[in-house]
């Protein structure tokens, strides 16, 4: 029970005493160690976990979500360390600022953990919204024209997003009351799937056609993504790295909830071919999009929703080796986009900008961050030997097996976007210098701990990890 | 069911959809914000009533937040941003007033006949409710999608929000984690909207959102 206090209260706390410490050095360290006590209480939670109660539930499920989470937000919280002192020096953040910054990150980290901890569907709505209003904050921060437009895209378009997901909220208790009652029993994930089965399922199907919607808009998928380049190309890149990296897990996570609960609803309709759809259309879009993008920010950005799109198509497609593909690409995706934004920060710094024609040549002017930034290129993209390989042959080859036409648009889309990105990533790394060269002052070990951690996830998966992501994949039928 | 009850309901129900065709016609700034004030002094009412009727008490509770709240200090505060700033005083539509309004018919037509065969098993005050109610947010969504003025788009927003309030109440003995929830992240999307507006001001001088669009990312 302290370990499901220390991911929700640590945040909590955390943010309460960042909010009243003006000095920006402590509170960066300060930032630090309150993620690095939630990652803690995170690993604490997957050896023993308390009972479910009415509010909160720690399952086989979300202790994956949860720990992964709190293991990005914490790493993030190193990078920013760094990542801020440049941006003092810059005058593009002020210390006032950068309080304000702090209190929010730990604020955004709270919602997440108890959206992913919740079990309550109201509950975890709630929490979605509050992570959500704290990142659109934090993509405002800068006070630039572009960083307030987009913090204004973002906001409208993601309330628009958990409005709808508030009404199939609302549609599912609807669903659930006749069954099981009035009270909080019938909001309750743990109750809600022991009676699933006798829920009405046309209902149901409603429900779920306003949760893919809305959901989905957090989730990025095309044509709701509108608003997920522009927060990540303009706020600070921390913020990009959790964004990608956790906030669209959270909002997927909750998807997948609710597709559990539409599954075990015998007469309902398969939500299956739903996500297969969206996901093949967010990976084919976003991988021609991936071509015409000038901002190095922005790229990433349309990686992010090709890869959300891979995901999703792996859980619609289900089944064991589906489900298990989703799950690896989705923690390896994390892992991989976060240590790319982490080296994509660093290089924005050193070079100025964020345009992609303006830099070039890293590899010789600053080989640790352009070898860096290639290697995560390598990873994000497919390449062996790193993780996102083995995840994304395991969905090539079961989705051949059971649809030839899908996989073919499956490849189409991987390969375009493998294509691009590459192509995009020699720019930057070899050829003429191009850009300031000054020196940089990164902090490599974020970096290299999510890097290597792919390359030993493509290498070699332990016995143990494969047995609980199977497992795990069982669970999502 | 006390058949009054239940015409009570809906009567109150059906008056919230005809506040959002209201809105959907204003053409003056001001007038939209008085409208959204007696939009959520409809919802106000109707929640007080299936509080009533439901015997949840907890419902009177939602219902004098949304009076205070929604019907009051925000197209209040709204009104004064517009005239603090001095913005545009009339509303800036992207399609004329009789085709918004024949959109908005088709989607109370579309939210009937998705939703009613859907609960037909359903208590019907809720039945009704719900139906609505998904007029209510879609009007709204409608009303989102075609001002330009980034005032009108909160209001039109926030009678969105107005419509899932109703929905919420309307759903028999849901917990109150919920109407607490929605209340108060009207609150918070008017703090955050406030603080964006007075930031957009100070940037650009204008709330048009069209002079943000200038803005798209690759292009500049």
């Amino acid at each position: 029970m302290i370990a499901l206090w220390g991911v929700l209260g640590a945040p909590l706390l955390g943010a309460a005493v960042l909010a009243m410490i003006p000095a920006y050095r402590l509170s960066a360290r300060l930032n630090v160690v309150v993620s690095g006590v939630a990652f803690a209480a995170a690993l604490e939670l997957f050896v023993r976990r308390p009972a479910p109660g009415l509010f909160l539930m720690v399952d086989d499920l979300n202790v994956v979500f949860i720990v992964l989470s709190s293991f990005v937000g914490f790493t993030t919280s190193l990078f920013s360390a760094s990542y801020i002192n440049h941006e003092l020096e810059t005058g593009r953040l002020t210390p006032a600022y950068l309080r304000f910054y702090h209190a929010m990150y730990q604020v955004m980290m709270f919602g997440m953990n108890l959206a992913l901890v919740s079990n309550n569907i109201g509950l975890m709505w709630v929490a979605v919204e509050l992570a959500t209003l704290a990142t659109v904050m934090m993509v405002g921060v800068y006070r630039t024209h572009e960083a307030l437009e987009a913090a204004w895209k973002y906001f409208i378009l993601a309330s628009v997003g958990i409005a709808l997901a508030l009404f199939g909220t609302i549609l599912v208790y609807l669903a659930a009351h006749p069954v099981i009652g009035t009270g909080l029993q019938s909001m309750a994930w743990t109750v809600l799937h022991v009676h699933a089965r006798g829920f009405d399922p046309a209902l149901l199907d409603i429900a779920f056609v306003f949760l893919l919607l809305g959901y989905g808009t957090k989730i990025g998928l095309a044509p709701m993504h509108a608003w997920l380049p522009d927060a990540h190309a303009e706020g600070p890149t921390p913020i990009s790295a959790v964004l990608s990296g956790l906030l669209l897990n959270v909002a997927l996570y909750a998807l997948l909830r609710f597709k559990m609960l539409l599954a075990a609803c015998p007469g309902g309709i398969a939500p299956g071919p739903l996500l297969v759809t969206l996901g093949l259309i967010s990976l084919l879009f976003a991988s021609v999009m991936l071509y015409r993008r000038r901002d190095i920010k922005r790229m990433f950005a349309y990686s992010s929703i090709e890869h959300m799109g891979i995901i999703v198509f792996a859980f619609g497609m289900a089944g064991p080796l589906g489900n298990f593909a989703g799950l690896l690409q989705m923690a390896m995706h994390s892992l991989t986009k976060s240590a790319i934004f982490f080296t994509v920060g660093h290089v924005a710094q050193v070079k100025g900008t964020q345009r992609l024609a303006e830099m070039g040549g890293l590899t010789e002017s600053h080989p640790l961050l352009g070898w860096s930034l290639l290697a995560g290129v390598a990873a994000i993209v497919g390449l062996p030997p790193f993780g996102i390989f083995t995840s994304e042959f395991l969905l090539l080859s079961s989705t051949f097996a059971r649809a030839p036409a899908l996989a073919v648009l499956l490849g189409g889309g991987l390969l375009l976007a493998l294509g691009a990105l590459l192509w995009r990533a020699s720019g930057l790394a070899f050829g003429m210098v191009r850009g300031p060269i000054g020196p940089v002052h990164a902090s490599f070990v974020p970096i290299f701990a999510h890097l290597a951690l792919v390359l030993v996830a493509g290498v070699y998966l332990p016995g143990p990890m494969v047995a609980w992501f199977q497992h795990v994949a069982g669970l999502l039928g | 069911m006390n058949p009054l009850s239940y015409d009570v309901a809906k009567l109150l129900a059906g008056m919230l959809v005809l506040a959002s065709f209201l809105m959907l016609y204003q053409v003056r700034l001001s007038a939209l914000l008085n409208m959204l004030g007696v939009h959520a002094f409809i919802l106000a009412l109707a929640v007080a009533w299936q509080a009533t009727i439901q015997h949840a008490p907890e419902l009177y509770i939602t219902a004098l937040i949304t009076l205070v709240f929604k019907a009051l200090l925000i197209p209040a505060a709204l009104q004064r941003i517009v005239t603090r700033l001095g913005l545009h005083r009339e509303i800036e539509a992207i399609t004329g007033i009789g085709l918004s309004m024949l959109a908005g018919i088709a989607l109370v037509a579309l939210s009937l006949e998705v939703m009613l065969p859907v609960t037909a098993h359903i208590d019907p005050v809720t039945r009704e409710d719900i139906a609505l109610a998904l007029s209510v947010v879609l009007i709204g969504l409608l009303m989102m999608v075609t001002r330009r003025n980034a005032v009108s788009q909160v209001a039109a927003f926030l009678s969105l929000e107005n419509g899932i309030d109703l929905a919420a109440a309307g759903a028999e003995g849901m917990p109150l984690v919920v109407e607490i929830s929605v209340a108060f992240s009207a609150l918070m999307a008017f703090l955050v909207i406030g603080i964006f507006l007075f930031r957009i001001r100070e940037r650009f001088d204008t709330v048009d959102i069209r002079a943000l669009d200038e803005f798209r990312g690759d292009r500049r």
